[in-house]
């Protein structure tokens, strides 16, 4: 077996194990009590992240580039309560036409 | 319930599906340039279904770098599937073959995207988003692969910025009560102090951990 296959084959069987722990093992029914105070603010916490790590991130450093311009794109189109649609098509658009300029 | 979800899931995605078919395009490129075969390329596509774990794969890889370092960077990558998927694992159903077919579907922007503003989860929504960008993921990782990358780099469409977007769009929504504000302030400062010093992938799974403000006693 080539080194890329164990790569793919390793990766790939991690990745479905993270992906499927919770719904094979704990699929189906309601989580226990005093974790649902928890995982409910899951998603505040790790949509924030995903936010901060897409657009300042780099390669263990803060990049500051066109992305942020973007953003306030999408912050500006949100504000006015525009579809999701436009808030992704305007931050994807300010941030090009700003890598255009530059 | 209606099926119809199915299908509101998938429309509401497909924007964010353009983006991925644009970035799987690069990624079927890059890999080949990396000296990772096509059928390795796709059949990655096909079953690690995560963006930049598998950007860091080629670039690891391609940079003659260790097998070990790129499982491991993948895998932190990923870690973040553990806790995504145990706060959807209620609305799972079905036996557990089907549960963990459909939970492969989970990616970033199907999770974010099935979360509705009243805090639950929808299982249809998020299968339905997954259902698009899967297809759209190792489609355009087929088409880059083998006849390489008509639209240049999607950076300069300024695609990378589609999906932080999204993200915020389904964030604002959901910081309505005190508890979620503070847990999205200290999400984002704990990835925005860890980004300069740790590997990718570590600072969203610290993020994680603001959640714990969470806990209440039995």
């Amino acid at each position: 077996m080539s080194t890329t296959w164990i790569v793919v084959a390793a990766v790939g069987t991690a990745t479905i194990a993270l992906k499927s722990v919770g719904p094979v093992l704990l699929g189906g029914r309601p989580l226990p009590t005093h974790l649902t105070g928890i995982v409910a603010l899951l998603a505040p916490a790790l949509l924030a992240a995903l936010v901060v790590t897409q657009v300042v991130g780099g390669d263990e450093e803060l990049v500051l580039d066109a992305r942020l311009v973007g953003l306030g794109a999408a912050v500006f189109a949100i504000l006015v309560r525009a579809p999701l649609l436009v808030v992704v098509v305007a931050a994807a658009a300010a941030t090009a036409v700003v890598r255009a300029l530059a | 319930m209606t099926p119809a979800r199915y299908r509101d899931g998938a429309r509401r995605i497909a924007p964010i599906g353009v983006a991925a078919f644009a970035f799987a395009l690069s990624f079927g490129v890059l890999a080949r340039a990396s000296g990772i075969g096509s059928v390795e390329a796709i059949v990655m596509s096909a079953t690690t279904f995560a963006g930049s774990a598998q950007f860091a794969v080629a670039s690891i890889l391609g940079a003659a770098g260790g097998v070990a370092s790129a499982i491991v960077a993948a895998t932190l990558l990923n870690a973040r599937y553990a806790p995504i998927s145990v706060s959807v694992a209620p609305v799972f159903v079905g036996g557990r073959l089907r549960r963990l077919l459909e939970s492969q579907l989970i990616v970033d922007e199907s999770w974010a995207m099935s979360r509705r503003t009243d805090g639950r989860y929808d299982r249809r929504l998020l299968v339905g988003a997954g259902l698009v960008l899967y297809l759209c993921w190792v489609g355009g990782t087929v088409i880059g692969a083998l006849a390489g990358d008509a639209l240049g780099d999607p950076a300069s469409l300024g695609l990378d910025a589609a999906f932080p977007a999204l993200f915020l769009a389904i964030l604002v929504p959901q910081v309505r009560s005190r508890r979620a504000l503070a847990a999205a302030v200290l999400g984002g400062t704990i990835a925005l102090a860890l980004v300069p010093v740790a590997p990718a992938g570590v600072p969203i799974v610290a993020a994680s951990a603001a959640c714990l403000i969470g806990w209440r006693q039995r």
